[in-house]
């Protein structure tokens, strides 16, 4: 542990940072993850363990956390992370042959990442753009109205 | 607005957004400076204005013009033609059956709305402390420090008879009440629920990003009421403008003093913070939720003690929608009897609705209390897409129900939704057109509340998992007699035995498809048929030779290979290896290939 603590690792020195500055409002965690999630891409064991050492907290309490909520991960995330919207608008208007179209032209499943590490496929539940369902998100593009498998061909190669 | 010839209201709400309004936004920038008009025109980027369908959309003052569907190829000509000859463009107005409709005012989508809580959504740039105050802005939060008692404001709210917007539809005054009652304790809390956990619903969302010092100033006046000193605002980590929003707010509001020590020169003393969920839809439970703000896993805890006697951090807190606040400042300005003329007896004033679906205007609505479902559909709405039949409406998200044809006449209120099986909920619509089949929409959601489960008592996770098997066999073609039975009885359980509403309430679904919609669920299990041909399993899909030009093109675009044929003998699908990916069906240039109900009987022989 004392080898992590002492890593000079940027990242660290950040979320060092990052933990020094919002120890002391009440009850800092999931913000003080939620950070770390940015700064890391995700949250590994590692991760989790150094916020416990700063925090002075029990490492499987944040596990606890980090796994209860979605918005966690404890997987490293490809280069994009394309985010499926299964809210209930895009599902009555076809999310679920989106994912199976999207699925098909990476190769990947639901978590999973395209092992050139460059997109993530996740789920997310509604992303507030109901009028283009079905919707997927790569970064701050929303793209709507994906009914075709050319559709989303055309999209996916704008990344590669 | 401010003293330009021109304002120019950009809808950046997020429907907007998505379809490329800050594009537009950059492109008239450029063509402004092009024009040397820059000075000249006031640029405002709002919130949501609410007819997302026809997003991208501005409206252009003085004239109140409304534009749709607007492109960043478009903008040079509005600049040209309307901000430099005064002729407004009128391709890019609204069309309605033959009438061209130029002013915002007179789009039907707004006619039988109200808006209370989203006065200024839409209407003033959210950024802005300064628009926020020209349009009457914190002069209710004024008005009970200066001129009233934390009773006789409560009194107020009491007397307009405003009910949580959350989904329960609790009475807003009996929490502030007890909680002001309690003069033992001296730290109190509010917070301000954004945790929008309906998976199809953006209405707190866009309030949030679209008139942040409303919901501010909403929370302020309650906490005046309760003798609260500080707030906290729970909005999923997923609507990262909204955190921004209230964030800035709040720094806002207290550079100039309307937040922090002594407010107007009062005893009041406010401070806020913003803590962000992180996906689990049971954090918007509130016993969840403090939880959560208290940096533990959202685990629910049985009711009572209830958060108004031990809430956060065991201290007497109130937990309201972000839509219950924005309805706060109007309450005080304009008084509870103005308020209480709207609505029906038991349910005042008005509701916001997302409504999405099979409907032409899909987008951010709302409406006194007490519209019927078939005004809001068809009237609001402009009606199903296509105009094909309307087959039923989901309200409530996963924990409410749905309602058909013959429930187009209930009013819509509190009382009137439950009597029927539905719930009024946070306000998530969703249509559906005769193209859906229930039995999936309700397995969709129990899939859903299985995922977010948390898992603490078994009622709900075991049972709801048996649910989904269930559904999942009938989907499948493996429906058993008796399985609906099954179904009602576990549901039934579970609504009786789980600790939190996620689990009390989350077989609504089920059960109200089942009450009108049983004899799908039947067609499903004793014909092994989807009749709406949605359920890949109880489908097929077959060439119909007439029509068939023998082009191969479906037979190219098929994954499996599946499809044979030659020009003379036409093409068929190999229904064994066939994978239902619809590619075939979305190709075929002459509508040769079919859906057809039921599984073919090649494919049982698999
Ligand atoms: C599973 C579950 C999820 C909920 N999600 C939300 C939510 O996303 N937003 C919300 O305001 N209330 C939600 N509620 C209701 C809250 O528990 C609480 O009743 C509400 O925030 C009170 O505010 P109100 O009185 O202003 O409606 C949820 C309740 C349950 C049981
Ligand atoms: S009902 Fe479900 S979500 Fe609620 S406490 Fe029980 S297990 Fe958790
Ligand atoms: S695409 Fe249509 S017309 Fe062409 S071969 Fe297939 S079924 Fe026939
Ligand atoms: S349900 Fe997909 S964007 Fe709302």
């Amino acid at each position: 542990m004392a080898s992590i603590a002492q890593n000079k690792n940027r990242l660290y020195d950040r979320l060092a940072e990052v933990i020094e500055e919002k120890k002391d409002l009440r009850n800092p965690l999931i913000e003080i993850l939620r950070i770390a999630q940015d700064i890391f891409g995700y949250l590994p064991i590692e991760v989790q363990e150094f916020i416990a050492e700063k925090m002075d907290m029990p490492a499987s309490k944040i596990y606890g956390v980090v796994t209860f909520y979605n918005f966690f991960s404890m997987t490293p995330r490809g280069k994009y992370t394309l985010n499926v919207c299964t809210g209930t608008a895009c599902f009555v208007k076809g999310a679920p042959r989106l994912i199976q179209m999207l699925s098909d032209e990476l190769g990947v499943g639901m978590g999973e990442t395209t092992e050139d590490g460059l997109f993530t496929m996740s789920a997310v539940r509604c992303v507030g753009a109901c009028s283009l369902a079905p919707v997927f998100v790569i970064g701050e593009d929303t793209f709507g109205r994906i009914d075709t498998v050319d559709k989303v061909k055309e999209i996916i190669k704008r990344y590669e | 607005m401010s003293l330009k010839r021109i304002d120019l209201l950009i809808c950046c709400g997020s429907g907007c957004v998505s379809a490329g309004a800050l594009k537009i936004k950059e492109r008239f920038d450029e063509v402004l400076a092009e024009n040397n008009i820059e000075k000249e025109v006031n640029i405002i980027e709002t919130g949501c204005m609410g007819p997302c369908d026809y997003g991208p959309v501005m409206v252009i003052y003085p004239e109140g013009i409304f534009y749709q569907k607007v492109t960043p190829e478009d903008v040079e000509e509005i600049v040209n033609e309307h901000f430099l000859k005064g002729r407004a463009v009128t391709r890019l107005m609204l069309q309605d059956k033959d009438k061209t409709i130029r002013m915002q005012k007179d789009v039907p989508f707004y006619h039988k709305q109200v808006k209370v809580a989203l006065e200024n959504c839409g209407y003033i740039d959210p950024d802005s402390l300064d628009e926020y105050i020209a349009t009457g802005g914190y002069e209710a939060l004024g008005k009970v420090l200066l001129e009233m008692s934390p009773q006789e404001t409560i009194d107020i709210i009491k007397e307009s008879g405003l009910r949580g917007r959350g989904g329960g539809g609790f009475p807003s005054h009996i929490k502030l009440q007890m909680v002001h009652d309690n003069k033992d304790e001296k730290v109190k809390y509010i917070i301000c629920n954004g945790d929008e956990g309906d998976p199809g619903a953006f209405m707190d969302r866009s309030l949030l990003e679209g008139d942040p010092h409303r919901i501010l100033e909403g929370m302020m006046i309650a906490a005046y009421c309760m003798g609260a000193s500080e707030g906290f605002f729970y909005i999923r980590a997923e609507y990262p403008l909204a955190i921004t929003r209230i964030k800035q707010a709040i720094e806002q509001a207290k550079e100039l003093g309307l937040m922090g020590e002594n407010v107007f020169g009062t005893d009041f003393c406010f401070d806020a913070e913003v803590r962000t969920g992180a996906g689990a839809f049971v954090c918007g439970e509130e016993m969840a939720l403090i939880s959560s703000i208290e940096g533990e896993r959202g685990n629910p805890t049985p009711k009572p003690p209830y958060p108004a006697v031990q809430g956060l951090w065991g201290k007497p807190t109130v937990v309201n929608n972000v839509e219950t606040l924005g309805n706060i400042p109007s309450i005080i300005n304009r008084g509870a009897e103005w308020f209480a003329a709207m609505g029906t007896e038991k349910s005042k004033g008005t509701k916001v609705f997302a409504l999405t679906g099979d409907i032409r205007n899909t987008g951010l609505v709302e409406v006194p209390m007490g519209i019927t479902l078939r005004e809001l559909i068809y009237d609001v709405g402009g009606g199903i897409i296509d105009d094909k039949p309307f087959k039923a409406v989901q309200l409530g998200g996963p924990s409410g129900g749905c309602l058909t044809v013959e429930h187009l006449d209930t009013p819509v209120d509190y009382e009137n939704l439950k009597a029927h099986g539905a719930m009024m909920g946070s306000g998530g619509i969703i249509v559906m057109n005769e193209e859906k089949c229930m039995v999936n929409v309700a397995k969709f959601f129990i899939d859903f509340c299985v995922e977010e489960s948390c898992g603490k008592c078994s009622p709900c996770r075991i049972g709801l998992k048996q649910m989904l098997e269930i559904l999942e066999r009938i989907t499948s073609g493996q429906g058993k007699e008796g399985d609906i039975d099954e179904l009602l009885r576990l549901g039934e359980s579970i609504s009786k035995l789980s600790l939190c509403g996620l689990g009390q309430t989350a077989p609504n679904p089920v059960l109200s498809t089942i009450r009108y919609f049983r004899d799908e669920y039947e067609t499903h299990i004793k014909e092994q048929k989807c009749n709406t041909k949605v359920c890949l399993d109880l489908m097929h899909y077959e060439i119909d030779k007439d029509k068939c030009i023998g082009c191969s093109i479906c037979a190219s675009k098929c994954p499996t290979n599946c499809i044979s044929g030659s020009r003379e003998d036409k093409y068929t699908i190999h229904q064994i290896d066939c994978i239902k990916c619809g590619n075939c069906f979305d190709v075929c240039p002459t509508k040769a290939i079919e859906k057809i109900p039921g599984i073919h009987p090649e494919a049982l022989k698999r």
